[in-house]
């Protein structure tokens, strides 16, 4: 250093510590780059000079690490995808989550089995009526009851509903990512069909918290049957359009064929399941394999194909809400009056619910009733509302098909009113281990189609 | 064969009232027979209560704050177990024979809610889930969830004798069949090996185990936190994990109140 600042002392302002050297060739040269090791490689210091001999060393390299993400239109919510990239070639890819952790499932520790519903319907936001299903029929296997047939009837019909509005977005977001805005458009109007109806039936656009343990909250208000008969109509004069824009489309095609694969041994490796594993060959779905809600009464078709790639997906997810469709069209000719609510008054909520001018709420009858009639029936809706009916202790685990694939929920209870532990095994959580094995070796922006057809929700990731 | 089994799994599933009755009666202890099931090395989960439930230091009048009530045991089953699982059971013993995993690998077997529990010495996990994946007759392909429990005490107060444990969902896509795996280990002493090796799918799940348990996963790649800031410091699903008293970011020392300084309504 001293013997540098003796004879350069101008260039040598803020470039050295004490382990600086100059390491370049010729002491004389004014402009030399000084350098020092680090643990993160090599740092140099640049006190300006010529960039041809600056960048000697990386002349040949292109190896670029980009972060894609938390925050990118691309990258369906909060995922970071940490990509090593040789030109345009993905060598390395690594998925980083936990932006969206909200600690769901610390939550339901500290709320009754019922309030779990209004948690877990926040999971996965695009498919709630499918967390609040699995978490019901869990409870319902620790409680050892079983909801009453037309219950089971209104679930199919809402997560059916629910899997058309799913996919729509899967399709459309998927489309705007690739830049298919004309998908985008036409698939967040048709979804916009499925939330009005779904509000109409359940009160709420989503996160309904209509599914509860033991039935649902209230029954299908009177002309349910007309509106969904005018949707049902909606649709299927609708979702050809999506086979005219998109299915034949040449650079649709070409952006999502051969593009994403993953065969069935890697699938079945990283426990993937719902559409990409059905897309790689096997005829997998819990409705059909290990049916709940009755599912096993319904006609309906599980597609498959063995193309294993981005557009057999999109193919598949269109075939799915025709399927979808008809599943709905047989829970109307199902549905026959009866109880929605199991009849046991220590589960069942206690409210009569109704819908009034400012939303859902209790009924003013079953108001009248506890205010100024039965000091008993307000002390019964007082305990069940704020302490909650006890479950015996134990642990299950139940699973439902929902749009992504297999949603679990793993329940124990200590025999209290409030979950020892709930664990979700969430589809989207599992299936994004497959996003490096379908984009490595590929181009950057393969990476795109392969991320939109696996349609990872954040919400349910991170939970 | 796959068509038998399955209608038995269904009914299992869709009415546990197919099994015995005496089964589900026995899955609660009085506390007698708990001391007796811990001393033979039984499996123990959970921890006795006192007082109603989320009810503490209020001046309580009910007369319930003296309730006790013993800590709930996985009952061990007794042969048979119903449904397929007698068939299935001698199958995997047959299998653990074969590829020199010990019998005692398994400590207790609870059939429960039509689904069943092999309560599994860590030291044999990893050769028992290979052979449950690659015996013919089992045929386990996929691995659903990995999670962790935490049975232990929120307030630290009575220690729990093994309270962490990591639980695995197994389900054999051939023969449509589903069990569980459960691990039980102490909190000074949280390793488990890694089932990546035979299931790569765990790779995330057990990383998430241990970010929210601190369950150490011996083997696993790359044991990193998932959900929580790597610099985060404790595992937030544990029951002791304090709950509050976190500073606001960027809100000048503003703190999330404690729960028991929250309003409550149970």
């Amino acid at each position: 250093m001293t013997k540098r600042e003796d004879t350069e002392p101008a260039h040598t302002v803020g470039s050295g510590t004490a382990d600086t050297v100059n390491d370049g060739t010729n002491p004389a040269d004014p402009y030399a780059a000084t350098s020092r090791e680090t643990t993160e490689g090599r740092v140099y210091t640049v006190t300006g000079g010529d960039w041809d001999s600056l960048i000697e060393d990386w002349k040949h390299d292109e190896r670029i690490v980009v972060n894609m993400g938390p925050q990118h239109p691309s990258t369906h919510g909060v995922l970071r995808l940490v990509l090593e990239l040789e030109g345009e070639v993905v060598t390395q890819a690594r998925s980083v989550i936990g932006y969206l952790h909200t600690g769901i499932e610390k939550n339901c520790e500290y709320r009754t089995w019922t309030q779990g519903v209004t948690f877990v319907t926040r999971a996965d936001y695009l498919a709630p009526l499918f967390n609040e299903a699995a978490y019901c029929l869990a409870t319902e296997k620790l409680l050892r009851v079983t909801a009453p047939r037309r219950a089971q009837v209104i679930r199919v019909l809402l997560m059916e509903l629910n899997r058309v509005s799913s996919h729509l977005v899967a399709i459309a977001t998927g489309g705007m990512e690739l830049g298919a805005l004309t998908g985008m458009t036409a698939g967040f109007r048709e979804r916009e069909e499925v939330l009005h109806l779904l509000e109409f039936l359940t009160g709420l656009r989503m996160n309904h918290a209509f599914i509860r343990p033991g039935g649902v909250a209230q029954d299908l208000p009177e002309d349910y049957e007309t509106k969904i008969r005018d949707f049902l109509k909606v649709m299927d004069s609708r979702l050809p359009d999506y086979d005219k824009l998109l299915t034949g489309q040449p650079i649709w095609k070409q952006r999502l064929q051969k593009v994403g694969y993953l065969p069935l041994d890697g699938c079945l490796q990283l426990g993937i399941t719902g559409p990409i594993l059905r897309c790689a060959g096997l005829e997998w779905d819990l409705r059909k394999v290990e049916p709940y809600c009755g599912y096993e009464e319904y006609d309906f078709e599980v597609p498959t194909s063995t193309d294993a790639d981005c557009y057999a997906r999109y193919v598949l997810r269109v075939e799915e809400i025709h399927q979808s469709l008809k599943i709905v069209a047989q829970c109307l000719d199902k549905l026959e009056p009866g109880p929605v609510m199991v009849e046991d008054p220590k589960v069942a909520w206690p409210a009569k619910l109704s819908i009034g001018a400012d939303g859902l709420g209790n009924s003013l009858e079953h108001v009248r009733n506890i205010m100024g009639q039965s000091m008993e029936s307000l002390i019964h809706h007082f305990k069940l509302v704020t302490e909650g009916f006890a479950v015996p202790p134990g642990q299950v685990y139940s699973s439902v098909e929902s749009p992504r694939g297999e949603l679990g929920y793993h329940l124990v209870s200590d025999g209290g009113t409030r979950p020892m532990r709930v664990h979700i095994r969430d589809p989207s959580f599992v299936n994004l281990q497959s996003m490096p094995a379908m984009s490595e070796g590929g181009l950057i922006a393969d990476v795109i189609a392969a991320v939109a057809s696996i349609d990872p929700v954040m919400g349910g990731v991170d939970r | 064969m796959a068509d038998g089994n399955d209608k038995d799994h269904h009914d299992n599933r869709d009415n546990g009232k197919s099994l015995a009755p005496g089964q589900y009666s026995s899955a609660e202890m009085s506390s007698a027979q708990q001391e007796e099931h811990e001393s033979r090395g039984g499996v123990v989960a959970g921890r006795s209560r006192q007082g109603m439930f989320g009810v503490r230091g209020s001046g309580d009048t009910s007369g319930y704050g003296g309730l006790t009530l013993p800590a709930y045991v996985p009952a061990p089953a007794q042969r048979p177990y119903g449904g397929w699982f007698d068939e299935f059971t001698d199958e995997l013993l047959a299998a653990m024979q074969e590829r020199g995993v010990p019998a005692a690998a398994v400590q207790q077997v609870t059939v429960d809610r039509g689904e069943i529990t092999y309560y599994v010495r860590r030291e044999h996990l990893l050769a028992l889930c290979r052979t449950l994946r690659d015996d013919p007759a089992l045929r386990f392909e996929l691995c659903s969830s990995v999670s962790g429990v935490d049975y232990g005490s929120e307030d630290g107060g009575a220690q729990v004798a093994q309270r962490l444990h990591a639980v695995y969902h197994l389900t054999s896509m051939t023969y449509r069949r589903r069990i569980r795996l459960e691990v039980a280990v102490d909190v000074d002493d949280a390793h488990v090996p890694s089932v990546v090796e035979v299931y790569p799918t765990a790779d995330w799940q057990e990383r998430e185990a241990w970010d929210m348990f601190g369950i150490i996963f011996d083997g696993h790649p790359a044991l990193t936190r998932i959900l929580m800031p790597d610099d985060w410091d404790g595992h937030p699903q544990r029951k002791d994990y304090p709950l509050g008293g976190i500073p606001v970011e960027y809100k000048g020392g503003a703190e999330i109140p404690p729960p028991d300084q929250r309003r409550a309504y149970s």
